[in-house]
């Protein structure tokens, strides 16, 4: 693998780009592997490359159905953060936002994870005492970067919100993490791809998996569209298909529906808005940042109807351009340039699973709403630990199938079991 | 847009609906056990393709409808009134 | 290049001059031109600059698809960057100027980028910028972000307006029969056809003239065509819509349009919108969307004075604009023969070069004797001129093999590379076009959907058979709507002469080309390849890793030259490479036109209580609560907040206080099984609930979590009036609904939401009883006896207003909730309130409602916070352990049923002049860390204690914590305060005030 560095871009700019190579390998999948994950998102390749690097496992193969990181890896609106407040999530999504900060260096790859802070608007008193609870305990779980700002403060930061007389719910200050921010999202499918391809990591696309063997209690082999592969372990890692993955393995039901969600980008602009921006209210929901090439990216709810079909509908569209234009008034004239929508496997409390199954070399990873992306590093590295030790680690025991039996809640926003609430 | 054939109101657009959810969910008795319960308030197929489900006019005649639909291509095959004694008279009146 | 306007000819009109501003310069044009006809017509070449390298962009097309001259049109809250020039019409005021380049597109600093283009290669950025260069030593991204803040002033394309969008945008909901997207040949027969067969048809055009290709046609034909089409579709009642972009189709024939009414005018009337978004319902859907020219990669082939062979055809045939005097026009198809001709009549010195070598000599023929040099077996292999073409080297050979020719003076250059059908509104249905190997481009598959395709969108070239394509179309839609079967035949894909050659880059060995295929961001042919070396052989790699066809054009002219490198590159055919997806909007489009009038104040509904206008009159601060805006506190003058909740906690304990309680969700539950209904919801009892009294109920989710508090008050056997708080009054509604339609069918029970019905206020106090007797006809009816505690009557008002009270307290006063129909609120108020300044007593909002029922330890959606069971929030013995219930069997779940959950407990700071916030964590003295204990969900002074007090969770509960010190950390706020767990009854304990 050739390192990346000024160096080397320097160099083959004078050899006319001469010297770069597949960035990662094309192989023809063997018979056996020691570990199959199937899904070849974010999610898979971060597994994968963690079960080489921490684990110093080999024979691993991650087999995609498609073309890697075409799911939701490259579908979302790229945002990473950590603000969850409630034990195991909070742990989870910290830990993750620490692999996401030295990631680039990690992969060799830079995934321009851009820390340019996290802003929720907050839009009565009540709003900010929940967002105070929240922050308060993100400070004291050890995220430094939690702060509430008044509305001096943002506006000397977020200067072209609206904090006119005719904003509907006038803004009274913002919940702020400063280390959150947003990242290239293709560039980590990428970059994960070549770090576990180096690590030896079989990256197999064009495979799609139609059926399981089993053998007793165990999975044997897995039929694709590119022959029989046997493994010693599976992981599952397939956002968007889990339920359709779970019962070719033989099972019926899982806490998990899928919805589909929209995202927009505008045309390229020079800078105007240098933040993430939330805000919830009036059942509102809308989440906006600008791109490096210079779209403003953003989105908001559900389609509200479950669906597999990766494209929109229009209330949604009118919905999210309401949100847009009553929060940043000058995007009125900026113009929407794509819209499109993945499927989300939305859970029953919004929270994932990264966990062992009925079966006892089959392990499982889905669940992730729409806050995937984000997660997608300690995604990886916990479900490698999971594989690698078989058993949980403590910070995502409870993101397991049985909780929900149990009555445990990792519920964020208290909705209760209807998925399409959660995100 | 989804565009629903309201048994009572007549076709209209998906967003004066809200989606319910699995119209094949078969709700336990009260008493029930906690398992039951769980299967039935947890657990989803969460089918690729047709499957049952309800929506509910909640900007028209306020009625819960069960719906065929394709959760690929969002094709409604089927519409009837959710609630059996009503279905059953809308039936004999066509 | 350099543009001049035709003596005559055109279709501008040349007696109305617009005069508008470029660059800062006044110049002028005609009514009918855009900004593209107009400037090429000054002379201008150079109207932006790209986006990586900052090379000069000139005018490559006449239409949407426009990659080069794209500008920011307006001024100030009214700038609009990034407009094509090519389909901006010019009005007189109009300000536009060239962006992405300073000081300006002419002399751009930017433009020292193209000299490191060697290193900026596809992807180069993700293999640097990590760290300290050379090596990208360093951890974290503090080096990357200072990189960032260099790149992302660099990137972008034109600069937003700062100011709030001053415009106002409509939206419209249109039906109809058959939607024609198009109004070219194939969609005017299409329209016409339908429209004749009796259909509601809507023609839409983004164009500001109807015509499609008839307009770029001069003779007198094609304009008799028209003229006669239009006329028919107006005499069956068509609706045609020009300047209206179907820019989505959706599902069940649903398409959205967009409409743009002022962009065209100088001084709209103010009351007329810019554009408005329809959304249009449509049976059938033609798309006569025609085709785009494309172009073909090769050296320089972005520098200004090259376009398609079909826009110079545009420029002189319907602008009356010469785009150029000594032309080469490259082709390797027949349709550029067309154009050659067109501008060799106008005196033009006119080359042609044809890729093939074998050509219909009747063609080549006919422009010989026009004096047009036709070349064949030759190309274009490299444009030189660093702002405008000033001369091209040519190739000679074939497609498999180029060599290198002569060069040869020009200052235009025609390329036509072939023509790409556009599929683009199929394709948001989840179509996916095929590749048709005899007319190289993607056209529709067969496919399930009431949509026809029509004319050159289905690679049909020649106008007489778009038209019979059209009039198939329309047969096809009417014959599918009236349920008949077709007959029309439809012509087949094709048209030309001699078949199209393949090709898509033309370079010869040992010579460096910088050959654009996506001129707006800088993708080279060298770009692809290098993608393909890396791997990036899919083709969404392929578009992610180079950014091919991301720019504002969205990859309409330059995707399949991408695909057919990448496909050489691989050795494969286009098809086994893979397809191109297109998402809506077909053109960009504003987010104003999308969002209509829902902004500003008018985001969301706002939802105001019948007495909003009387208590603002009485002085009521308002505060927002969900959608609703509710009386927060009704400061005296110079009062504070907190003075003013204070002073109203105090009277309303001391003697009478009224607070407006309309917000709260009101349901009318009526008929034989509505006890059973009301019993089967709540989780404590309700069976034997008497008539002529009302219970507090608490309803559980299915999963045994509290979902709402309430009362609910029994009239009859058969009649209750259930209330519920006001953020759940929707979902309560809606749920029983559901329960009662489809889990249980049998009962017979009818729901009604009578939350706008009535509207109440609350009067509570000591002197409560005494205002209700000054207030109500029968003073006897409110005695004690009469109405006891959670006693409720039905009576009349003194000013004859039938009233329905019952004797209930969230205060912890003696209180009533008192309703009346909504019309009759402010009367109630007027009753009221008279008489409650008798005994000196107030009016008070949500601040006091929250400080009184804090005193409590009554709790709101903050305690309830969908996470809480009804054991957490102490009201764990009221659940009935003798019936079943909503919930009830899953509230026993293990982890619901411990004893260490938080519960809800009462809060006192240590020292009593201190003051702590909701939202703090509760910790352990010595452990203030990690997630603490619990938290405080609500905090207010308590008059009657003297002090501040609070509500809050804390693990264990009360009992674990008496007696003990315990934190209240607030580290983004205010810090830590030492606090005091007690019991959440912090007054009045044994409720005797209410009772009283």
């Amino acid at each position: 693998m050739t390192r990346f560095s000024a160096w080397s871009v320097f160099r083959n700019g004078l050899s006319g780009q001469s010297g770069w190579t597949r960035q990662w390998r094309d192989p023809e999948p063997k018979k056996q592997y020691d570990i199959v994950i199937v899904g070849g998102g974010l999610h898979g390749l971060a597994t994968a490359y963690y079960l080489a690097k921490n684990h110093g496992l080999k024979n691993i193969a991650i087999l995609e159905k498609g073309w890697l990181g075409g799911g939701n890896a490259g579908r979302n609106t790229t945002i990473v953060r950590s603000n969850y407040f409630m034990p195991g999530n909070r742990q989870f999504y910290e830990h993750s936002l620490e692999l996401w900060e030295n990631l680039s260096h990690e992969l060799n790859y830079n995934v321009m994870f851009s820390q340019r802070s996290h802003i929720s608007l907050l839009h009565s008193p009540g709003a900010i005492d929940g967002a105070a609870r929240r922050y308060n305990t993100m400070r004291l779980t050890g995220t430094p970067d939690a702060e509430i700002w008044d509305l001096e403060k943002l506006k000397q930061n977020v200067p072209h919100l609206n904090y006119g007389p005719d904003c509907r719910f006038p803004i009274l200050g913002a919940a702020v993490q400063k280390r959150a921010g947003t990242a290239r999202h293709d560039a980590v499918a990428w970059g994960y791809a070549r770090a576990a391809d180096a690590l030896g990591v079989d990256i197999i696309q064009n495979c799609e998996v139609t059926s399981t063997s089993r053998s007793g209690n165990s999975i044997t082999s897995l039929t694709t569209s590119r022959g029989e592969i046997s493994a010693k372990k599976v992981g599952f890692a397939v956002a968007g298909n889990t339920s359709r993955l779970w019962q070719m393995a033989g099972f019926n039901t899982l806490p998990i529906e899928s919805h589909k969600l929209q995202a927009f980008v505008s045309e390229p602009l020079k800078p105007l808005l240098d933040q993430v921006v939330v805000f919830g209210v009036g059942g509102a929901h809308f989440y906006i940042s600008q791109s490096d090439k210079g779209g403003m990216v953003f989105g908001g709810d559900l389609d509200w109807y479950k669906s597999y079909a990766q494209r929109g509908n229009l209330p949604i569209v009118q919905d999210v351009a309401e949100c847009a234009v009553s929060i940043l008034p000058c995007l009125g004239r900026v113009r929407l340039l794509r819209h499109w929508s993945g499927v989300m496997d939305m859970s029953m409390d919004g929270a994932p699973f990264i966990c062992k199954t009925p079966l006892d070399n089959l392990y499982l990873n889905a669940g992730w709403n729409y806050g995937g992306f984000k997660a997608s590093p300690a995604s990886g590295w916990y479900f490698a630990d999971l594989i690698a030790n078989d058993r949980p680690h403590e910070t995502i025991e409870n993101f397991n199938l049985d909780r929900f039996a149990q009555g445990v809640s990792l519920d964020e926003r208290g909705a209760g079991p209807d998925p399409k609430l959660h995100g | 847009m989804i565009r629903i054939n309201c048994p009572f109101c007549g076709e209209r657009d998906h967003s004066d609906f809200t989606y319910g959810g699995d119209g094949s969910i078969v709700y336990p008795e009260l008493d029930a056990p906690a398992e039951e319960w769980v299967e039935a308030i947890f657990q989803r197929e969460n089918i690729r393709g047709v499957q049952t489900e309800t929506w509910h006019h909640v900007s028209g005649c306020r009625q819960w409808l069960v719906v065929e639909r394709d959760t690929m291509t969002h094709e409604i095959h089927s519409i009837k009134a959710a609630h059996e004694g009503v279905a059953k008279v809308l039936e004999a009146g066509k | 290049m350099s543009g001049s306007r035709l003596p005559d000819g055109g279709r501008i009109n040349r007696s109305v001059p617009v005069e508008f501003h470029w660059d800062n310069r006044r110049v002028s044009g005609f009514k009918g031109d855009t900004l593209a006809s107009a400037l090429m017509a000054h002379g201008e070449t150079i109207f932006g600059r790209s986006f990586k390298y900052h090379r000069p962009r000139g005018i490559m097309s006449a239409g949407v698809e426009e990659s080069g001259a794209i500008v920011t049109v307006g001024r100030g809250a009214r700038r609009d960057p990034n407009v094509k020039a090519t389909t901006q019409e010019i009005y007189n005021g109009l300000y536009a100027k060239g962006q992405n380049a300073w000081p300006n597109v002419r002399r751009d600093l930017g433009a020292v980028n193209s000299l490191f283009s060697r290193f900026f290669s596809a992807g180069f950025y993700y293999k640097t910028f990590m760290g300290i260069p050379p090596m990208e030593w360093g951890k974290g991204t503090g080096i990357w972000m200072q990189y960032e803040k260099l790149i992302r002033k660099a990137a972008g394309m034109g600069v937003a307006s700062r100011e709030p969008d001053p415009d106002i945008y409509d939206h419209g909901h249109l039906f109809c029969d058959v939607l024609v997207v198009g109004s070219g040949p194939a969609g005017l027969a299409a329209a016409v056809e339908a429209a004749k067969a009796g259909l509601d048809v809507v023609l839409v055009e983004q164009d500001f003239e109807i015509g499609g290709d008839y307009l770029n046609q001069s003779n007198t034909e094609a304009e008799q065509k028209r003229a006669a089409a239009i006329a028919e579709l107006e005499k069956h009642g068509a609706r045609v819509m020009t300047r209206t972009t179907a820019f989505g189709l959706y599902d069940y024939g649903v398409a959205g349009l967009l409409e743009r009414v002022t962009d065209h005018l100088s001084e709209p009337a103010s009351h007329m919108p810019r554009q408005r978004f329809l959304t249009l319902r449509t049976r059938h859907t033609i798309l006569a969307t025609g085709a785009m020219e494309r172009t073909v990669a090769f050296g320089n082939n972005d520098t200004p004075g090259i376009m398609t062979a079909a826009a110079a055809n545009t420029y002189v045939n319907r602008f009356g604009v010469l785009p150029g005097k000594q032309i080469i026009v490259a082709t390797n198809n027949d349709s550029a023969y067309g154009p050659a001709l067109t501008l060799a009549k106008t005196g033009a010195e006119v080359t042609l070069l044809d890729s093939r070598t074998s050509i219909p000599g009747n063609i080549s023929g006919l422009l010989e004797t026009k004096g047009v040099t036709v070349k064949t077996g030759a190309a274009a292999l490299n444009a030189n001129g660093k702002r405008g073409i000033s001369s091209l080297d040519l190739a000679t050979g074939t497609h498999a093999h180029w060599t290198a020719a002569d060069t040869q003076e020009c200052d235009l250059l025609l390329v036509s590379g072939g023509w790409s059908p556009v599929v683009n509104l199929l394709s948001h249905r989840g179509v996916r076009p095929v590749w048709n190997t005899d007319n190289l481009c993607f056209v529709a598959p067969e496919y399930d959907e009431p949509i026809q395709m029509a004319g050159s969108a289905c690679a049909i070239w020649g106008t007489s058979d778009c038209e019979a394509s059209g009039q198939a179309a329309g047969a096809a839609a009417v014959a599918a709507i009236k349920g008949q079967s077709v007959s029309t035949p439809a012509p087949k894909a094709g048209g030309w002469e001699t078949p199209i050659d393949p090709l898509y880059e033309v370079s010869v060995e040992g010579k460096h080309l910088k050959s654009f295929i996506d001129p707006q961001h800088d993708v080279t042919a060298d770009d692809v390849r290098l993608a393909h070396q890396e791997g990036f052989v899919s083709v969404e790699h392929l578009k992610r890793y180079t950014t091919l066809g991301m720019a504002t054009d969205q990859g309409k002219m330059g995707n399949i030259i991408g695909l057919a490198l990448m496909a050489e590159a691989l050795g494969k055919e286009i098809p086994q490479v893979g397809t191109t997806t297109f998402r809506p909007p077909y053109t960009p489009i504003s987010l104003g036109a999308l969002t209509g009038r829902g902004k500003g104040a008018h985001f969301k509904a706002l939802r105001r209580t019948p007495m909003h206008e009387w208590n603002l009159a009485h002085g009521a601060t308002m505060t927002e609560a969900g959608l609703w805006q509710r009386p927060w506190y009704f400061a005296r003058e110079g009062e504070t907040i907190t003075e003013a909740y204070i002073r109203e906690t105090i009277t309303t304990r001391e003697t009478v206080g009224l607070v407006d309680v309309t917000s709260l969700g009101k349901i009318a539950i009526q008929g034989p099984d509505a006890t059973e209904l009301i019993n089967r919801v709540y989780s404590n009892a309700f069976a034997k609930l008497p008539v002529g009294k009302a219970r507090y109920g608490i309803m559980l989710r299915d999963d045994g979590i509290v979902m709402d508090d309430g009362t609910s008050w029994r009239f009859s056997e058969t009649d209750y009036f259930m209330t519920t708080t006001t953020a759940h009054a929707a979902k309560v509604m809606v749920f029983l609904e559901e329960l009662l339609q489809t889990r249980w069918s049998n009962l017979k029970v009818h729901v009604t939401s009578v939350s706008e019905q009535w509207a109440g206020s609350a009067v509570a106090g000591p002197k409560s009883r005494a205002v209700l007797e000054a207030c109500v006809a029968d003073p006897a009816s409110v005695s004690n006896d009469a109405l006891p505690f959670m006693g409720v009557i039905e009576t009349t008002l003194k000013n004859g207003v039938p009233c329905r009270i019952a004797r209930i307290s969230f205060s912890g006063e003696m209180a009533y909730e008192m309703y009346v129909e909504s019309d009759y609120a402010q009367s109630m108020m007027d009753l009221l309130w008279p008489a409650a300044q008798s005994f000196d007593g107030c009016l008070y909002g949500t601040e006091t409602l929250g400080a009184l029922r804090i005193e409590k330890g009554h709790v709101t959606g903050v305690e309830l916070d969908g996470r809480a069971t009804i054991d957490d929030a102490g009201l764990g013995k009221m659940a009935s352990e003798q019936k079943s219930y909503i919930g009830s069997a899953l509230r026993k779940r293990p982890d619901l049923t411990r004893t260490d959950r938080p519960q809800l407990v009462g809060i006192f700071p240590k020292d009593k002049t201190e003051k702590f916030k909701a939202g703090s964590v509760l910790c352990a003295e010595d452990k203030v860390e990690g997630h603490g204990d619990g938290w405080i969900t609500a905090v207010t002074h308590s008059p009657s204690l003297g002090h501040w007090i609070g509500l809050g969770y804390i693990n264990g509960g009360y009992d674990q914590w008496t007696d003990q010190t315990v934190v209240a950390a607030d580290p983004v706020r205010t810090g830590n305060t030492n606090v005091e767990i007690v019991s959440p009854h912090m007054v009045d304990p044994s409720g005797e005030r209410m009772r009283g």
